[in-house]
């Protein structure tokens, strides 16, 4: 918690928030980060073993092959999230399974699948970016000014 | 009659002439099973939305009530509601299929104890013979307007709480057989600062224990009157909160008596991480469980301190601090 939002509250109210801190079990980081890797490292060795299939076996070579491992993530993602099993395993993995792609596949088919019920249009399309919304919008944000400052580094002959 | 600074006693003693408690499926894999009159295996309840899934919870509630006390909805005078629904669409539309008058109240998950203090206390009063008193919650249907869709793969942290998908109702009248409602406390909202939605326990639990003192205070009794004095949905997190509150207080109520509906209604493998929560825990833990309990004559007084947390999902995201509410209903056999 930042002071600044410390300041507003009085000191029973920060005394209190002390005595349930001491009373709330804690999530060990250590633990979670263990089975974050372990789960977000299987789900990348996969990613590495599809990436590796089309480059075999199809006519890929190691760029091209992406699309079509990102697709196939995407998909059993998607597939999981509608079967109603990928919050299982997220809620055991953490961060093990937001930050794959797989994570970002979650997000939008959980919040399409959950609005369905308002309709295909203000429902599903509305609401299918609500969590996925603002990593996009700040993914481009942040990819344009990133552009610039390579442009204007190009510019003044830096690289 | 008022009693103390905050509190009601009901001198004619309504009675709660029925009582129901219809759950979802998860509820029914739960320790209270058998207490409940329906169990649904199917979350959506046959309805093509999670909204019209908990609305129908809620009509059968009052249904199955108003038939136990052997009664047709034409006899029933007003109903009282809530539940956590934005403008507590489940009540309105519940009231709207049921015909019968209707007053709507929100009070979060305290609406049900909320609801039951008002049923009492018109009764009592005169204003109405019969009156119905309901609150509902779908796990689904909050989880989707207060925090994220249902299927999104966010971990929860340990203090963190299960909604309960139920509904109960109690029809309430002037006369006959059954457990009364003697007493009411009606609580003030306490804010301690908290304002993360997944810590509910720790924000409720301050609310908790103010009413409870006030309850004690006003009708100058101790925690030996009662058999029982159970939270609603304070959860383990927030039940142990306030036990050390009531201690350093100077008020300490039983091991064995203090307990919280939340802690109840689920077993122990149920992945449900800190408890149950949601007006449907309290209603359906009351409303079955404990009331069947008295009627055993395993009881004979119990006081329920339902809890409910403010906060709306626009209030959450303006970083603000989640109120929280309190109100105690006195049960007597």
């Amino acid at each position: 918690m930042s002071n600044k939002k410390n300041k507003k509250l009085t000191t029973t109210q920060l005394k209190y928030q002390e005595f349930a801190k001491e009373r709330e079990p804690k999530r060990s980081i250590v633990k979670n980060c263990i089975k974050a890797f372990l789960v977000g490292g299987t789900i990348c060795t996969f990613g590495q073993f599809l990436q590796w299939m089309f480059m075999t076996y199809f006519d890929f070579d190691k760029v091209t092959a992406s699309n079509p491992t990102v697709a196939v993530l995407i998909m059993i993602a998607s597939l999981l999230t509608g079967l109603g099993v990928y919050d299982h395993i997220a809620q055991f993995a953490g961060g093990g399974t937001i930050i794959p792609v797989t994570g970002f596949a979650n997000t939008m088919t959980a919040a399409a699948i959950e609005h369905k019920s308002e309709g295909y249009v203000l429902g599903v399309g509305g609401n299918m970016f609500k969590i996925a919304g603002p990593v996009i919008t700040y993914g481009v944000f942040s990819a344009f000014i990133i552009a610039l400052i390579k442009m204007t580094i190009t510019w003044l002959g830096g690289m | 009659m008022l009693k103390g600074h905050q509190s009601w006693s009901f001198d004619s003693k309504p009675v709660i002439l029925s009582s129901s408690a219809v759950v979802g499926p998860f509820e029914g894999e739960g320790c209270l099973a058998r207490d409940f009159d329906i169990i649904h295996n199917d979350l959506w309840l046959g309805q093509d939305s999670f909204e019209k899934a908990e609305q129908k919870l809620l009509e059968q509630a009052c249904t199955v009530a108003i038939e136990k006390a052997q009664m047709k909805k034409e006899d029933i005078q007003f109903l009282i509601s809530g539940d956590l629904m934005n403008q507590i669409i489940s009540s309105s539309f519940t009231a709207r299929t049921l015909a019968i008058p209707y007053l709507g109240i929100f009070g979060a998950c305290s609406s049900s104890m909320e609801g039951l203090a008002l049923a009492a206390q018109f009764i009592d009063s005169g204003s109405a013979q019969y009156v119905i008193a309901g609150a509902s919650s779908h796990n689904a249907a909050s989880e989707k307007q207060f925090r994220y869709p249902t299927e999104y793969g966010a971990q929860k942290p340990p203090t963190a709480q299960w909604t309960v998908t139920g509904a109960g109702a109690a029809v309430v009248g002037s006369k006959g057989n059954g457990p009364k409602v003697t007493s009411a406390t009606i609580g003030k909202v306490v804010d301690m600062g908290i304002s993360d939605p997944f810590n509910m326990g720790a924000a409720m639990a301050p609310a908790a224990v103010d009413t409870i003192e006030a309850h004690f205070r006003d009708f100058n009794i101790d925690p030996s009157y009662y058999d029982v004095i159970a939270t609603g949905d304070l959860g383990k997190v927030g039940h142990q909160i306030a036990g050390d509150l009531l201690i350093e207080h100077g008020f300490k109520i039983p091991k064995e008596k203090f307990t919280d509906c939340g802690m109840l209604i689920y077993s122990k493998d149920q992945p449900v991480i800190a408890g149950g929560s949601g007006c449907g825990c309290s209603a359906t833990v009351t409303y079955g469980h404990y009331l069947n309990r008295m009627k055993k004559g395993e009881l004979n007084r119990i006081l329920i301190v339902a809890t409910g947390a403010l906060l709306s999902p626009i209030s959450y995201q303006q970083k603000e601090s989640i109120p929280c509410i309190a109100h105690a209903v006195s049960i007597e056999m």
